[in-house]
């Protein structure tokens, strides 16, 4: 198929319906409001279910219940709605019913505004809910990577029967860049043994996150713990850039992970050797192979548009063998090229501290406001 | 026994196929038994126990899932109706119903239920209203009384503070999604038979594709209310009816004529 010009929500749409959505349930919020309006128009068209739900609690429950009779569902929102969607996450991480979700993050906390950031990481990565749960989260930095990887999104909810998150902030949802989106696949026939149907094969089946006998909770913990470690043996990703011959390493996921290689394209030019580590899963993290880098590089720059989120994680797997330092900008700005190139080189031409914390030094630099 | 006396012999009671049979935990005079087994005599009189799926909620009907001889899934506390309209919207011809209590329905579900009902979702909602929360020890609910005690209203509930009772059913007739919205108690024989042949009705209009349909049953909490079996059915009579009138509060014209 050739490739057209496409905003990032309505291909991310359109690759859900390709491969294969059965349900879509959905509320809007800006920056994400594309995708529903696209969902709303192709899913009753093809014959498929739609609901513009009465809330994001309406929505993610609608997906739980759609999810329990092993259809292919999604929903979308961005940060505030996603806060909402928490509790449902939750219990469908602990259902173990699989489902895909689009977070199209923007600039917060509170009501916050409606420009791009990556300020849900913790909330993402470390959370999706109360209990011990691990969503999967990819984190596409162009339209193209936002198509394959939603379609990816299906599968690994399935195989794993698990939340998948697609995680972009607002500048990829709102941007337009060609693309090339999957042929049409067939809708999914077979329904899997687990999924509610009625009881039209003569079998009885109940759904829930109930264990009210403790040792069967945990029994259900330890399930979920071991099906992790399998997601973390088989499911990193990510992409190297210049890394071969890199001195110094930055790395950043999504947007700035894509600003970032700008920036160390003008450094390399320069004759600086620095490369670019963008993780792709941020759930699992890549954790081995910075773990591997920081045993041949001299340092380490993570550039986020955030507080410094994905840099705790860099942090734990640099596990102080080298330098740290960090650079975000927040509240939906986003950083230009130049501010990282100029941070890489005051990481490579100067001192950076082991002692000390790379936010507290990143605090420091930024303005105070009076 | 003889042939002639075996023939003789006729079955008149006996566990609804739509029950499982196992124990519930439910107290002694709860009529949440009364309401269970209401609904699976229905499940089987219609012949769709096969095709049902069932939302159970969050409350003492939380192990629904575990009575009915149905698929259920267990919903998030008042999310049941959200839920059920992705399954019902998901396997449209399944008969897709939410047993829901008054904290869960009327209070942090009101959202969910009556989105669902203006939609004219096509599921039915067995309401389950016992004027407290039950599952947590009694506290104040949205359908407790003016001036009822319950462990968070010790003084009973005074409505300047504490606001008015909410009537579901009512409420739940204004939308023009709805097609089948009533009250029914389970206080004595006749008003449980009254109670039968109305979630009857309510599974009809699913089954005819008629939208939204929602039974609300008044029922007894003896062991919160701090009363015994019988005293809560009298409770019931006087105190809850007078505020919660028995009646039908829409019934879709297109139901006139239906005999079942």
């Amino acid at each position: 198929m050739a490739k057209e010009m496409m905003k990032g929500n309505t291909a991310i749409a359109e690759a859900a319906i390709r491969a294969g959505l059965d349900a879509y349930f959905g509320y809007p919020i800006t920056p994400q409001t594309e995708l529903l309006e696209w969902m709303s128009v192709r899913m009753p068209e093809l014959g498929r279910a739609f609901v513009q739900a009465e809330s994001e609690l309406g929505a993610i429950n609608m997906v739980y219940g759609a999810a329990c009779t092993g259809k292919r569902v999604m929903t979308s929102s961005s940060s505030p709605g996603i806060s909402l969607m928490m509790e449902g996450l939750s219990y469908i991480a602990g259902t173990e019913v699989p489902m895909v979700l689009v977070n199209v993050m923007r600039g917060g906390p509170g009501l916050g505004n409606i420009a791009p950031a990556q300020a849900d990481y913790n909330q993402i990565v470390h959370g999706g809910g109360h209990g011990d749960m691990h969503p999967i989260v990819l984190a596409p930095a162009s339209v193209q990577e936002a198509i394959d990887l939603t379609v990816l999104a299906f599968d690994l909810a399935e195989k794993y029967r698990a939340i998948v998150v697609v995680l972009i902030d607002g500048s990829l949802g709102q941007m337009m860049e060609p693309g090339e989106l999957p042929p049409m696949a067939p809708l999914k026939t077979a329904i899997p043994d687990w999924a509610v149907r009625g009881g039209d094969d003569g079998k009885r089946r109940t759904l829930s996150s109930i264990y009210l006998n403790p040792p069967d909770e945990e029994v259900t913990n330890l399930r979920l713990e071991r099906r992790w470690q399998e997601v973390q043996a088989n499911e990193v990703r990510y992409k190297e850039y210049y890394l071969e011959d890199a001195r110094y390493v930055v790395t950043g996921f999504g947007s700035a992970g894509r600003i970032a290689l700008s920036a160390v394209r003008a450094a390399r030019a320069e004759g600086i050797p620095v490369g670019l580590l963008r993780p792709i899963s941020l759930n699992p993290f890549p954790r081995q192979v910075i773990a591997d880098l920081s045993e041949r590089v001299e340092g380490f720059l993570v550039t986020e548009m955030n507080a410094g989120q994905m840099l705790d994680d860099v942090m734990a797997a640099v596990a102080g063998r080298k330098p740290v330092e960090f650079y975000g900008r927040m509240g939906g700005v986003v950083p230009f090229p130049d501010e990282i190139l100029g941070e890489i080189k005051r990481m490579v031409n100067g001192q950076v501290p082991m002692s000390g914390h790379p936010r507290d030094r990143w605090l420091e630099r930024m303005p105070r406001a009076n | 026994m003889d042939t002639a006396q075996h023939e003789l012999e006729q079955v008149v009671y006996q566990r609804p196929e739509s029950l499982m049979e196992v124990d519930t935990h439910y107290c002694p005079g709860c009529t949440h038994g009364v309401a269970h087994r209401l609904v699976a005599e229905v499940l089987d009189e219609m012949q769709v126990r096969q095709r049902t799926i069932g939302v159970a909620s969050v409350g003492c009907s939380v192990f629904a899932y575990n009575y009915f001889n149905t698929d259920f899934v267990q919903a998030p506390h008042g999310r049941a109706p959200a839920m059920a309209t992705g399954i019902k919207r998901c396997l449209p011809d399944r008969i897709v119903f939410t047993y829901q209590g008054d904290g869960d329905m009327a209070s942090i579900g009101m959202g969910e239920v009556v989105a669902a009902a203006a939609r004219g979702e096509n599921i039915t909602v067995v309401f389950i209203n016992n004027a407290n929360y039950g599952m947590t020890g009694g506290q104040m609910a949205p359908t407790t009384l003016p001036g009822q005690k319950t462990t968070s209203s010790p003084n009973g509930r005074d409505v300047e503070t504490q606001g008015f009772p909410m009537q579901a059913a009512e409420l739940l007739a204004t939308l023009e999604g709805t097609s089948y919205s009533v009250r029914r108690s389970l206080h004595d024989p006749k008003n449980v038979r009254m109670a039968k042949k109305a979630l009857r009705t309510a599974f009809e209009v699913q089954a005819r594709g008629m939208g939204f349909s929602i039974v609300e049953l008044l029922s007894v909490c003896p062991t919160n209310w701090g009363m015994t079996p019988l005293q809560s059915l009298k409770w019931l009579e006087e105190a809850m009816i007078p505020f919660y009138p028995i009646g039908d509060y829409k019934v879709n014209p297109a139901l006139a004529g239906l005999r079942f």
